[in-house]
């Protein structure tokens, strides 16, 4: 009987630790950036143009970074420090969900689902699925992926999105966007599918081989993601994003991220 | 030959060998702790304490039967539950230490088992201490004969530490990942890089091992 | 938690089979691979020998998941395709293999000895000996490592995430990016995990207690 009892005790004991644990995330959110003076964000680091890891420092780099830092400014003020946490598209909502980070800013479409578990700010990017093919592809647009084999990342929406516009085409999922680059490259899939301005990038960096086709094929704008019953915080968040569009600052960093992309028309991205 | 000379630029391979810094640093730290925890679990695993060495024993074999990659995660996102927030080269160093150190309390365990049949007892009718008989004569022929399984593990955890990359721990595996994440030209030389680096340090360490064992053995 | 298990339970199935299926054919190719390895490294033979220690000594000095990445990201460019699940399931194969060609090395080795004289002295050749003889015994020591090696590669077939392999570690990945439940998604397949690798652990220390 001894045999039985200690596993269970143990078991139940760490069903407690992962199910009801007295967690950070219950705790005021705007009052704890307040008092450490930091802003924890969850980036990304592999996106090009949004947020990606330059080699030479080892900083992140991109337009969500310069979102968060303009934002943390907004609501620290100057000295407000903003600290980011690396995340991948799978581990960015379980990252903010479990209480790693503050906020979430990293090509985080707003999505009727998400906004069940977590709390998105207004829009502060307008993105739209579109298709990363290889140059000899014969894939134009979403109409030719039926029957096709097309790369999503674990924890985007692709997966949902591509068994709506081609319920026959077969979706794998990669643990981030250079393995799923490196998977089209090595003809695992015969598209990537993506939000534009990542995908923009993703062909910017490919040196020519790979192209953007087919428009974008949804409206999934992008929204900053704080915990649910966080009000304070996520008010405080909605009016930096307000000032930041208001004050000139959103048009500049739009035009100094995405100006320079070939086929990508930034000015349609501006705030008006 | 270019793109091999291009992908191991000076910067590029600047930025490996930061990876390959934190990749020694979380398996050195997590050796010893591991090292140090996984002897203490062996040793009341093997003492048979009333109802504490089934308790450790038990939670050992759940902790040895699960995929390193189960417990990373849990450490990652389960510790801000108990209200720590710990950076994801921390939450490396706890994962790999909760991993190893039940791998070596096992190790430990049938190490010392194997030693005390009949030296115990014969130790103790000298007039020892059940400690003092562990101390003094297991332990130290215990601990002579693990050597290479120990390093063996201690090379498994350097390999192990790889793994780390899918919470984005800036290790090795992950700037090299990075870096042919943004030219996917370059993936070849950098499977050919990170080959070579884990194979110098590994195979460094299961020379050092089985020199030690010989060594130690005669 | 039962929420999940009522609406991935398919999921879950399909994962378990898949992690079932890596393991197994795991087994038995670098079972079969091992011992020939192993033959390699013992035979008196100076160029075989080498080889079958470079290769004991290549694949264990290199961690899995750049042999797994190796074939499903370089191999299909360069030779030939490979979907997630081979791909996976052959770098799990030739890095298991180097363990269990080492542990049936050091038990032929420990037999050895006075043995093959014994046997090649009986008018046996060398093969006879090896087969009728030395590898019979040998197996019979090495089957509590090898069973705990066999552990291991369960536990390792969980690299088939990083590759798409739809195996159990795969499944929860996407269970936890729809249901944004991370804890209870992994809890589960924890479970599921510990249903293979804990009978077959303890079943592993029971036969060591009596071969012993």
């Amino acid at each position: 009987m001894k045999k039985i009892i200690w596993p269970i005790a143990l078991l139940f004991s760490a069903l407690m630790l992962t199910g009801c644990g007295k967690s950070v995330t219950d705790q005021s959110a705007l009052k704890n950036v307040r008092s450490s003076n930091t802003i924890t964000w969850a980036v990304e680091g592999d996106k090009k143009l949004f947020s990606l890891i330059d080699i030479r420092d080892d900083q992140e780099k991109g337009f969500d970074i310069d979102m968060a830092k303009a934002i943390t400014r907004e609501i620290l003020g100057p000295k407000g420090q903003a600290r980011f946490t690396l995340a991948t598209s799978q581990s960015r909502i379980p990252l903010l969900k479990n209480g790693n980070v503050d906020a979430v800013i990293a090509t985080l479409t707003i999505t009727p689902e998400r906004a069940k578990i977590i709390s998105f700010s207004k829009p502060y990017f307008r993105a739209g699925k579109s298709l990363l093919v290889n140059k000899d592809s014969d894939v134009k647009s979403v109409r030719d992926l039926n029957g096709k084999t097309v790369i999503g990342i674990v924890g985007d929406n692709s997966v949902e999105v591509i068994k709506k516009v081609a319920p026959k085409a077969k979706v794998v999922a990669m643990q981030d966007y250079g393995q799923a680059v490196s998977a089209l490259k090595s003809h695992q899939g015969d598209a990537l599918t993506s939000d534009n301005g990542i995908l923009y990038g993703l062909a910017a960096q490919s040196a020519g081989s790979l192209e953007v086709r087919g428009g974008t094929f949804t409206k999934e704008p992008y929204g900053i993601a704080v915990n649910q019953n966080q009000e304070p915080f996520h008010r405080a968040i909605n009016r930096a994003v307000d000032k930041i569009q208001r004050s000139g600052e959103y048009n500049r960093l739009i035009k100094k991220w995405f100006g320079q992309v070939p086929g990508f028309n930034y000015k349609e991205m501006y705030y008006k | 030959m270019q793109t091999w000379i291009d992908a191991l630029s000076w910067l590029n391979f600047g930025f490996l060998l930061k990876g390959l810094a934190v990749t020694l640093y979380i398996s050195l730290v997590s050796i010893v702790l591991s090292f140090i925890l996984g002897s203490v679990l062996g040793i009341i695993r093997y003492s048979k304490i009333k109802f504490i060495s089934a308790a450790v024993g038990f939670v050992i074999d759940l902790v040895r039967n699960l995929p390193l990659l189960l417990i990373i995660f849990f450490t990652y996102f389960g510790m801000p539950k108990i209200g720590y927030r710990p950076s994801a080269i921390t939450s490396a160093i706890i994962a790999m230490t909760i991993f190893e150190s039940s791998m070596l309390a096992e190790i430990v365990r049938s190490g010392i088992q194997s030693v005390s049949e009949g030296q115990m007892e014969g130790a103790r009718s000298t007039g020892m201490s059940f400690v003092q008989a562990l101390w003094y004569i297991i332990l130290p022929q215990a601990y002579r004969h693990m050597i290479p399984t120990i390093i063996g593990q201690f090379v498994s955890l350097i390999k192990d530490t790889s793994l780390a990359t899918i919470i984005v721990v800036p290790e090795l595996m992950q700037h090299a990942q990075v870096i042919y994440g943004q030219n996917a030209n370059y993936i070849v030389p950098m499977f050919a890089a990170l080959t070579l680096l884990y194979f110098i340090i590994c195979f460094t360490l299961s020379m050092a091992g089985s020199y030690l064992h010989k060594h130690m053995a005669s | 938690m039962i929420n999940i298990l009522n609406h991935f339970s398919n999921e879950l199935f399909v994962g378990f089979g898949w992690t079932l299926l890596a393991s197994f054919l795991t087994l038995v190719f670098s079972l079969i691979f091992g011992i020939f390895i192993a033959l390699l490294e013992v035979i008196p033979h100076k160029v075989a020998n080498k080889i079958g220690r470079g290769y004991v000594e290549i694949f264990r000095n290199i961690p899995l998941l750049i042999i797994v990445m190796f074939f499903y990201l370089i191999v299909p460019k360069y030779i030939i395709q490979l979907n997630g699940f081979t791909a996976g399931t052959i770098g799990l194969f030739l890095y298991t293999s180097a363990f269990i060609a080492e542990i049936i090395r050091s038990g032929i080795q420990s037999v050895s000895g006075g043995q093959m004289e014994g046997a090649r002295s009986t008018g046996m050749t060398y093969k006879q000996a090896m087969q009728y003889i030395i590898l019979p015994q040998a197996m019979k020591i090495v089957i509590p490592p090898l069973g705990n090696q066999f552990v291991n590669l369960i536990k390792d077939s969980s690299i088939l995430a990083f590759v798409a392999g739809f195996d159990l570690m795969y499944q929860a990945n996407a269970i936890a990016s729809v249901t944004f439940d991370t804890m209870n998604s992994y809890f589960i397949i924890g479970i599921l995990y510990l249903i293979i690798t804990m009978p077959l652990s303890y079943y592993m220390r029971y036969l060591e207690k009596k071969l012993a």
